[in-house]
C-alpha cells in the first residue's frame, strides 16, 4: 500500500500548503488582518467559508490516492493493483453497491419494469427488486418509511455526537474556554458545522441501505458521483487561477509600470488573445492533448492518468485564455499607482525598479487580485459544465457535474422523467457556487477600498 | 479624432495577422490536410489517391508555411498559409472545405443570430436596469436583501439548467412555444421568445448586480445628496440624476459587445436549433472545416476590435472631457 | 421587467388569437401543411446530394427520392429481391471467356473472363422540370433573376435516354468527381480505370475543356450504347453482386445538361450546385434546400407511371399494407425535412405530433415499449392511446468488437493466441450489453452474417460453439471456461507472466457521447471478470482512423451496414486482401487466413445455391475458431409511427420508400390540436405572485417617501 498521486493531486496539495503558508504569514501583518476581520464579522461570510472549506476538505480527501492490491474473491493475493482515494474508501458501501440500471432516490425497486421469472417459473412484467437498496427489508413497501425515518434520525444523532466531540476537543485545546471569549465567527462556524455534520451523518447512516439520490443508467449511485465531482469542480476553479495569476500579475504590472514598448507588446498580446473566441482555443488544446496521448500511449496507461492529464490541460488552457481581464485591470491600476507620491519619492531616492514594484506597487494591487480570484472561481465551475456539453471539457470518464448534466439531457426526455442525476448535480453545484459567490461578495466588500469609506 | 481612428484601424492589421497565425498553428498542429480530406470524404472505401485528389483540388497539397522547392518570395507565397490567408484581409473568405461559399452562408446565418441577440440585449439591459434601480430604491429594506439573494441565486445556476428547464416547462409541459426550430420573417417570433426569455433571466443576476454597483457609486456622490436636500423625491433623484449620469458606463458597456452580437450564441443556438453563426462555428470545429473556422475567428476578432474602437469613440461622444490622442 | 414581460405576453397572445385553432407550439410555418405532407428531419446537413458522391444513409434518405436507378428492392418482399425500376426488365447477362467467346448457361467463375450486362430501359420516362433543360440558360441567366430560388427560372424537361446512364458512369470515373467507389469499380468495369486515367491526363493537358465535353470526348470501353433504349456494361470476371450496385444511386441516370448548367459561376457563388440541387426522374424533386434549416421535396409532376404493389404476405396485408394497393405513386405530395440536431427536441416534437415517425432512443424506450408476460414486444398504454404504431426489424448491420490480428498480444494465429481471444469472447457478455444499452433491441451475433441475409443459419446449427452451448437456445459458456482458456493462453488468473501483474489490454475508441462513459465502464467490467485490465484510449475521429490505418490499435469497436443484401458484403470485411493496415481496405482487423481467402474468392462469384451455403458455413466456422472479432450484435430497429402515417414497412434495402407513404392530414390536425393545448394558468399564477409582491413594495415606497417629507 502506498500513495499514488496524479499531477493534479500534487498541485492540489501544493496549493493547499501554499495558501496555508500565505494565511500564516498574512496573519502577522496588521493591514492584512483587518479586511479578514471584516469578513469574519459577517455571518454570511463565515457560513459560506465554512461550506467552502467542507468542500475543500472533501476535495483533498479525494486527492489522496492510495495504491494497493485487493484480495481476489478466492482468497489469493491478487496481482492487480487498485488505486483508490481516501474518499473512495470512506464512501465504500455507496461506491460498490452498484445496481443494474436506474432507480429512484430511496427506491427499493428498479425504475422500469422487467421480465422476471418468479418462483413458479411464470414470467411477469414487473418492477424488479434492487440488489442492494432496501434489500434488508422483508416487505419493503410497509417498512420503508419507518426505516428511513429511523435511520435518518440515527444519522442526525450520530452527526450531532461527532460534532459535540469535535467542539469539546477544540474547546479543550483552545484558550477560549469561557463563553464570552468565543467570538461570533466561531459560533457561526460551529452552527454551520453542526448542520453539515448532521447531513453527513444522515448520509452515512442511510447510504449503506438506500441510494439516497438514486442510481444512474448503469446503476451507479448518483450521490457518489456528485461527491466525486466536487474535486473536479474545485480543481478547475483553483488551478486555473494558479496558472493565470503569475502571467496576469507579471504582465499587468510590467505593462503599467514600464510603459513604452513593453506596454505596446503586452497590449498587443492580450488584444490578440482575447479577440479569439475562447471556445476555439480550448477545443484546439483538448484535441492537441488527444494527439499527444495517442502518440505517447505508454505515458498514460490508466483511465485516471488520461482523465487527469486532460483536466490539467483544461485548467492550463482556461488559465491562458482568462488572464487578459485581470491583466488589463492591473495595468490600469499600476498606471495610477506609479504616479503616486510615495512611488515618485521612492524613485527619487534611487530605489531599484524591481524593489518599487515589489514593495510599493504589488501590495497595492493585491486587493484586485484577491477579488478577481474569488469572483472567477464560481465562473470557472460553471464554465466546466458548458464545456462538457460541447465535448471539450473534462474527459468523459472523469466525474464532473458537467458530465452529469450532459448525460441528464437525455434523461430529461424520458417518461417517466429521470430527474435525480440532474437534481443531484444541480444541488451540489449550486451549493458550491452559491457559497463561493456569497463569499466573494463579502471579500469584495472587505477588500475594496472604495467600500471602506 | 479622424487621425486617431485611422491609427486604431491600422492597429487592427497586426492583431488580425497574429490571430490568423495563431489559428493556423493551432489548427494544423492538431490536424493534417490528410485528416481534413478523410473527414470530408467519409468512411467507406477511401483510398489515398482520393485523399490526394481532394487536397489538390482544395489547395491543401502545398507545404504549410515554407515551400522549399521555390525560391525567394515564392517560398512563402506557394504555401497553404499564404494562399489561404491573403483572401481574408480582402474579406474574400472563399469556399468552405465542403465546397460552399462562406460569405453566402454567413450572410444567411447572420439574421437568426441577430434575431436572438438583439432582443436578448435590449430586454436584458432594460430588465437589469429596472431591477437594479428597484434594489437601490429599496436600499436597506428586506426587499433589497431578498432581491440581492435572488440575484446571487440566479448567478449560481448554470446556464444549461435554464435552457433545459425552460424547454421542459414552457415547451413541453405548458405547450406555449415550440421546443426548438426557426423560421424567417415574422414567423420567427414564436421561436425566439423562449430563448430570449431564458437569455434575459439567466443574465439578470449578474447584470442587475453590476448596474447596482454603478448606481451605488453614482448615488454616493455629493450632487445626489444636494438634490435630495432640495426636496426631490427619492424616485425623482433616481431617474433624473442617478440613472442619467450612470448612462455613460452603461452605454459604453453595451457598445463594446454590439459588434460581437453577429457571432451569435453558441449554446443557445445549438440547443434551440437556430441556424445562426454560433452553431456554424461549432459545427465547423467538429467537422474540422478549416476554411470556416479560420473565417469565423477572423471575423470574430475583427468585430471585437471594432467594438473596442467604438467604445473609445463613444466615450468622447458622451463625455466631452475625454479626449482621444 | 414585469411590465415588459406582460407586454411581451400580451403581444404574443394577441398574435395567437388570430389563429386560435393552431397550436401555439407548432414548429412549422402556418398554411404549409395543406395536402399530404410528410414531416421528417435531418441532424446534420448531408455532405453530398450528387449520386456519384453520396454514400451515407442520411444522404440516401433524400437523393433516393429524387434519382432513380435501374432496379429497386421490392417494397413488401423479404428476403430482399430486386425488380426493374427504370429498366424495363431484369438484365440479361452474357458470359465470355478470355478469348471473347460467349459461354452458355451459368459457367464457373474460373472460366469466365468477362460478364456483359445488357440493360433495357423503359420508354418515355421524363426528367423532372428543371432549368438545366433550358439550354439557353447554360450561357446566360436572366438579369431579373434574383438568385433566391432555382425554380423561379424557366424550366423544361426531356425524355430519359441510355446516354444519361452512360454519362453517369463516366462521371463516376471522372477524377474530379471523387466518387467513393472509384477504386471498387476500377476492379470490375472494363475500361473504367483507363477512362479515369485519360480524364486525368485531359484535365492536365486541356484545362480549357469543360467537364461535359471532356467526359463525352472519350468512350469507356466496357460501356456501350446498343440503341436508344439498350446499353451494355461489361465487367471483369463473374460478379453476381454487380446488379446490387446497379440498384444503388451511384448508377442513376444523370443528364449532361445538369453538369453544363451548374457550371455557371453565378450559380456557384450562390451555393447552387449539382451537389446541392439534384436533377432526377424520381417521384419527388428537391424544391427547397436550405441546409441550415430545412429541405423540401415536392411531388415531381413528370413522374412516370408506377403503382403501389398489390402482392404481399398475409401478415403484411393484415397490417394494412395493401390498403393503397394499385394506387398511383407517390402517395404524398411533399416531404419537409427540418434540421433537428438534438434527440430530445425530436422526441418531444414527435410526441406532440410534429414529426410523423421516430426511432426509439434507449432513453425513451421505457416510455414507448413494454413487454407482455410472454416476452412479446408491445407499446405502452400511453403510446397506444395516442394511436401510435410500432414496427421492428433486425437490421442488416453488425456492431462488433475487433482484435487487431497484427498485434503481438491479441493477434496471431497460434493456439495460445486463439485461446486468449476465446476467453475474451466468452467474458464479454453481449446479451447484457444489448439489455443495458439497447434495451434488448438486438440479437447477439453468432457469426459475421446478420439475419435475413443469405448464408445466415438459425437455430442450433447456427450457434457459435466457441462462445455458446445449446440448451433450448444459445447459452453463453461460463466464466470458468473462459478462465480455463486463459490458462491455456498462458495468462493464469489474468496475470501476464512478463510483468507479473494483470494483463493490460488497450481499447481504442472515438466514442465520446454522453453515454460513452457507461459503455466503456461496462466493457472494463467485462474484462475485469478475467482479471484483465482494459485501458480505454478515447480519442477523436481522425486519430482513431489513423490508428486503424496504421494497424496500431489492439481492441476496437466498429460497425458495418450492408450496402446490398449479400453475404459477400460482410465476408469481405475479413478478406486478407482487404486488410486495412496493409492494403487500405475495410478489413480493420487485418485478418488473413489463406483457407478463408480461397473460399471467399470462390463464394463471392456464386449464385445463392446450396453449394454456396456450404462454403459459407465453412468460412463462418473458420472465423469462429480464429475469432478475429467478438461478433457483437445485430441491432433491431424499432420505429414508431403516428396513426396518420401509413404504409410504413421496415425494408432496410429500399431507400426510396417515401413514395409509398400515405398521410391523413385531417387526422393529424385533430391529434395535434388535442395534444398541444396550451396551459395558461402558470402564467396567470406568475402574474398574480408579482402583483402580491407589489403590496409590500408599495408599503415600503410610502414609508420612504414619507420619511423624506419629514
Amino acid at each position: 500500500m502506498r500513495f499514488s498521486l496524479l499531477w493534479t493531486d500534487y498541485l492540489v496539495f501544493a496549493l493547499v500548503i501554499g495558501v496555508s503558508l500565505l494565511i500564516w504569514r498574512a496573519s502577522k501583518k496588521q493591514h492584512m488582518v483587518r479586511p479578514w476581520k471584516k469578513v469574519s464579522d459577517s455571518t454570511v461570510g463565515v457560513v459560506s467559508l465554512t461550506v467552502l472549506l467542507s468542500f475543500v476538505f472533501i476535495g483533498v480527501l479525494d486527492s489522496t490516492r492510495i495504491k494497493y492490491k485487493p484480495n481476489l474473491s478466492n482468497g489469493e493475493g491478487g496481482a492487480r493493483t487498485e488505486t483508490l482515494s481516501v474518499l473512495d474508501i470512506v464512501l465504500t458501501p455507496i461506491r460498490t453497491q452498484v445496481e443494474t440500471t436506474y432507480s429512484m432516490p430511496f427506491a427499493h425497486t428498479g425504475y422500469a419494469k422487467e421480465l422476471l421469472k418468479d418462483e413458479q417459473g411464470v414470467t411477469q412484467w414487473v418492477y424488479p427488486r434492487l440488489k442492494y437498496a432496501g434489500a434488508h427489508l422483508a416487505s419493503a413497501v410497509n417498512e420503508k418509511p419507518q426505516d428511513i425515518i429511523t435511520k435518518a434520525v440515527e444519522g442526525v444523532f450520530l452527526g450531532f455526537m461527532c460534532w459535540l466531540a469535535l467542539v469539546v476537543l477544540v474547546l479543550f485545546f483552545s484558550k477560549a474556554r469561557s463563553h464570552k471569549a468565543r467570538s461570533k465567527a466561531q459560533k457561526n462556524m460551529a452552527y454551520t458545522l453542526l448542520i453539515i455534520f448532521s447531513l453527513a451523518g444522515m448520509v452515512a447512516s442511510l447510504g449503506p441501505y438506500y441510494h439516497v439520490l438514486g442510481t444512474d443508467k448503469v446503476g451507479e449511485d448518483v450521490l457518489y458521483q456528485a461527491i466525486k465531482s466536487i474535486r473536479t469542480g474545485l480543481v478547475i476553479g483553483t488551478l486555473t487561477t494558479l496558472v493565470m495569476l503569475p502571467i496576469a500579475i507579471a504582465l499587468g504590472l510590467m505593462a503599467g509600470f514600464f510603459r513604452g514598448w513593453v506596454d505596446d507588446v503586452i497590449q498587443y498580446l492580450y488584444t490578440t488573445l482575447s479577440s479569439i473566441p475562447g471556445v476555439l482555443l480550448i477545443a484546439a488544446a483538448i484535441l492537441m492533448a488527444q494527439v499527444y496521448m495517442a502518440n505517447n500511449p505508454d505515458l498514460f496507461t490508466t483511465v485516471d492518468d488520461r482523465g487527469d492529464m486532460r483536466l490539467l490541460l483544461l485548467c492550463m488552457i482556461l488559465g491562458l485564455t482568462s488572464w487578459t481581464g485581470l491583466c488589463r485591470l492591473l495595468r490600469a491600476e499600476t498606471l495610477k499607482i506609479r504616479e503616486m507620491d510615495y512611488v515618485m519619492a521612492a524613485r527619487a531616492l534611487g530605489v531599484g525598479r524591481m524593489q518599487i514594484l515589489k514593495r510599493h506597487v504589488l501590495p497595492n494591487v493585491m486587493h484586485l487580485v484577491m477579488i478577481t480570484v474569488v469572483l472567477d472561481f464560481s465562473g470557472l465551475v460553471l464554465a466546466e459544465a458548458v464545456l462538457s456539453y460541447i465535448n471539450i471539457g473534462v474527459d468523459p470518464s472523469t466525474y464532473s457535474w458537467g458530465n452529469m448534466i450532459n448525460t441528464s439531457r437525455l434523461e430529461m426526455a424520458r417518461e417517466p422523467i429521470v430527474w435525480w442525476p440532474l437534481a443531484a448535480a444541480f444541488i451540489f453545484m449550486f451549493a458550491l457556487v452559491l457559497a463561493a459567490n456569497l463569499f466573494a461578495d463579502v471579500v469584495r466588500d472587505a477588500f475594496d477600498p472604495r467600500e471602506n469609506n | 479624432m479622424i487621425n486617431y481612428i485611422l491609427r486604431r484601424l491600422l492597429y487592427v492589421l497586426p492583431v488580425l495577422l497574429g490571430v490568423n497565425i495563431l489559428t493556423f498553428v493551432l489548427f494544423f498542429v492538431v490536424n493534417s490536410p490528410d485528416d481534413m480530406a478523410r473527414m470530408q470524404l467519409g468512411d467507406k472505401h477511401v483510398s489515398q489517391a482520393a485523399v490526394n485528389n481532394w487536397k489538390q483540388q482544395r489547395g491543401y497539397d502545398l507545404p504549410l508555411i515554407w515551400n522549399q522547392q521555390q525560391n525567394g518570395m515564392l517560398a512563402i507565397q506557394k504555401t497553404i498559409f499564404f494562399e489561404k490567408s491573403v483572401g481574408l484581409f480582402f474579406l474574400d473568405l472563399g469556399l468552405s472545405d465542403n465546397g460552399r461559399d462562406i460569405v453566402a452562408d454567413i450572410s444567411q446565418r447572420m439574421w437568426p443570430s441577430l434575431a436572438i441577440a438583439i432582443p436578448s440585449l435590449i430586454f436584458g439591459v432594460l430588465a437589469n436596469i429596472t431591477f437594479a434601480l428597484l434594489l437601490i430604491f429599496y436600499r436597506g429594506s428586506y426587499l433589497e436583501f431578498g432581491g440581492l439573494f435572488v440575484c446571487i441565486t440566479l448567478m449560481s445556476i448554470s446556464g444549461l439548467f435554464y435552457i433545459i428547464a425552460g424547454q421542459f416547462l414552457i415547451g413541453k409541459l405548458l405547450a406555449l412555444t415550440p421546443i426548438s426550430g426557426y423560421a424567417p420573417g415574422l414567423e420567427a417570433f414564436k421561436f425566439i421568445i423562449l430563448p430570449v426569455v431564458i437569455g434575459v433571466i439567466s443574465g439578470l443576476g449578474s447584470g442587475a448586480r453590476w448596474y447596482r454597483t454603478l448606481f451605488l457609486e453614482e448615488a454616493a456622490k455629493d450632487y445626489v445628496r444636494t438634490a435630495k436636500a432640495k426636496g426631490l423625491s427619492e424616485l425623482q433623484v433616481l431617474f433624473k440624476h442617478v440613472l442619467k449620469n450612470a448612462m455613460v458606463p452603461i452605454l459604453t458597456g453595451i457598445v463594446v459587445i454590439l459588434p460581437l452580437l453577429f457571432m451569435g450564441s453558441l449554446i443557445t443556438e445549438s440547443f434551440f436549433g437556430i441556424p445562426g453563426l454560433g452553431s456554424y462555428t461549432i459545427d465547423a470545429i467538429s467537422s474540422q472545416d478549416f476554411a470556416i473556422v479560420r473565417s469565423m475567428v477572423f471575423l470574430g476578432s475583427f468585430l471585437y476590435i471594432i467594438g473596442l474602437l467604438l467604445t473609445d469613440i463613444s466615450y468622447t461622444l458622451v463625455d466631452p472631457r475625454v479626449r482621444l490622442n | 421587467m414585469k411590465g415588459l414581460l406582460k407586454i411581451a405576453i400580451s403581444l404574443w397572445l394577441s398574435t395567437l388569437a388570430a389563429c386560435s385553432d393552431v397550436a401555439l407550439n407548432n414548429p412549422y410555418v402556418q398554411n404549409e401543411d395543406q395536402g399530404k405532407v410528410i414531416y421528417s428531419s435531418f441532424s446534420e446537413r448531408p455532405k453530398h446530394l450528387d449520386p456519384a458522391k453520396a454514400y451515407s444513409s442520411n444522404e440516401y434518405g433524400i437523393i433516393a427520392q429524387v434519382y432513380e436507378s435501374l432496379f429497386q428492392y421490392q417494397y413488401l418482399k423479404k428476403p430482399y429481391q430486386l425488380e426493374p425500376l427504370l429498366a424495363s426488365s431484369m438484365p440479361t447477362v452474357n458470359y465470355f471467356d478470355a478469348q471473347g467467346v460467349q459461354l452458355g448457361g451459368s459457367p464457373a467463375a474460373s472460366d469466365t473472363a468477362y460478364s456483359e450486362y445488357v440493360l433495357t430501359i423503359k420508354d418515355n420516362i421524363q426528367f423532372q422540370p428543371h432549368p438545366s433543360f433550358n439550354l439557353s440558360l447554360h450561357k446566360h441567366l436572366p438579369d431579373d433573376w434574383g438568385g433566391d430560388s432555382l425554380y423561379s427560372l424557366p424550366q423544361s424537361s426531356r425524355v430519359l435516354t441510355v446516354d444519361d446512364f452512360i454519362y453517369q458512369i463516366k462521371r463516376l470515373a471522372d477524377p474530379q468527381t471523387q466518387s467513393p467507389i472509384v477504386g471498387l469499380m476500377s476492379n470490375y468495369i472494363v475500361g473504367f480505370k483507363e477512362f479515369s486515367q485519360t480524364q486525368a491526363a485531359l484535365i492536365a493537358s486541356k484545362p480549357q475543356l469543360d467537364k461535359v465535353q471532356r467526359l463525352q470526348s472519350v468512350p469507356m470501353s466496357g460501356v456501350k450504347k446498343i440503341n436508344s433504349t439498350q446499353f451494355s456494361i461489361r465487367i471483369k470476371g463473374k460478379y453476381p453482386q454487380f446488379i446490387n450496385w446497379l440498384a444503388m444511386p451511384f448508377f442513376s441516370p444523370m443528364p449532361w445538361e445538369a453538369d453544363a448548367f451548374y457550371n455557371h459561376p453565378d450559380l456557384l457563388s450562390k451555393n447552387i450546385t449539382l451537389d446541392w440541387f439534384p436533377v432526377g426522374t424520381g417521384p419527388y424533386f428537391l424544391a427547397e434546400n436550405n441546409p441550415n434549416r430545412r429541405m423540401v421535396l415536392s411531388k415531381n409532376p413528370n413522374f412516370h407511371v408506377e403503382y403501389y404493389p398489390t402482392e404481399a404476405t398475409e401478415q403484411l396485408a393484415k397490417k394494412g399494407l395493401l390498403r393503397d394497393a394499385g394506387k398511383r405513386l407517390p402517395l404524398s405530395d411533399k416531404v419537409i425535412f427540418s434540421l433537428e440536431k438534438e434527440s430530445i427536441p425530436y422526441w418531444n416534437k414527435f410526441l406532440q405530433g410534429y414529426y410523423d415517425a421516430s426511432g426509439i432512443s434507449s432513453d425513451s424506450f421505457d416510455q414507448a415499449v413494454s413487454f407482455s408476460p410472454s416476452g412479446e414486444v408491445g407499446l405502452t398504454d400511453s403510446m397506444l392511446e395516442r394511436g401510435i404504431g410500432l414496427q421492428t426489424a433486425v437490421t442488416t448491420s453488425s456492431f462488433y468488437l475487433g482484435f487487431n490480428m497484427l498485434d503481438k498480444v491479441v493477434g496471431g494465429y497460434s493456439n495460445k493466441n486463439k485461446k486468449l481471444r476465446h476467453a475474451i469472447s466468452i467474458a464479454v457478455d453481449y446479451e447484457e450489453y444489448i439489455s443495458i444499452f439497447q434495451n434488448g433491441r438486438g440479437v447477439a451475433a453468432q457469426g459475421i452474417i446478420p439475419p435475413e441475409i443469405f448464408g445466415h443459419v438459425e437455430g442450433e446449427q447456427g450457434v457459435n460453439p466457441v462462445v455458446y452451448r445449446w440448451q433450448n437456445g444459445p447459452q453463453r459458456r461460463s466464466i470458468d471456461e473462459a478462465k480455463k482458456h486463459l490458462v491455456d493462453a498462458g495468462y493464469t488468473n489474468g496475470i501476464d507472466p512478463a510483468t507479473g501483474e494483470s494483463l493490460v489490454l488497450y481499447f481504442d475508441t472515438m466514442d465520446s457521447g454522453p453515454d460513452s462513459k457507461a459503455r466503456l465502464n461496462w466493457l472494463r467490467k467485462q474484462l475485469d471478470k478475467l482479471n484483465i485490465d482494459l485501458v480505454v484510449r478515447a480519442t477523436d475521429y481522425n486519430r482513431f482512423q489513423q490508428k486503424m490505418r496504421s494497424g496500431n490499435a489492439q481492441l476496437y469497436m466498429w460497425g458495418w451496414n450492408a450496402d446490398y443484401p449479400d453475404p459477400e458484403n460482410f465476408m469481405f470485411l475479413l478478406y486478407g486482401k482487404n486488410a486495412k493496415a496493409l492494403h487500405g481496405g475495410e478489413n480493420a482487423s487485418n485478418y488473413k487466413n489463406p483457407r478463408f481467402d480461397a473460399l471467399f474468392e470462390r463464394m463471392s462469384s456464386m449464385e445463392n445455391t446450396p453449394e454456396r451455403q456450404k462454403i459459407i458455413n465453412k468460412m463462418v466456422a473458420i472465423t469462429r475458431e480464429d475469432a478475429p472479432w467478438l461478433w457483437g450484435f445485430h441491432p433491431k430497429a424499432f420505429s414508431l409511427y403516428h396513426a396518420w402515417y401509413t404504409n410504413a414497412n421496415p425494408n432496410l434495402m429500399a431507400n426510396n420508400s417515401t413514395k409509398y407513404i400515405n398521410i391523413d392530414p385531417t387526422l393529424r390536425r385533430a391529434y395535434q390540436s388535442k395534444w398541444n393545448k396550451p396551459v395558461y394558468w402558470p402564467l396567470l399564477l406568475m402574474a398574480f405572485v408579482l402583483l402580491l409582491l407589489l403590496l409590500p413594495a408599495y408599503r415600503i415606497y410610502r414609508r420612504i417617501e414619507n420619511a423624506k417629507a419629514l
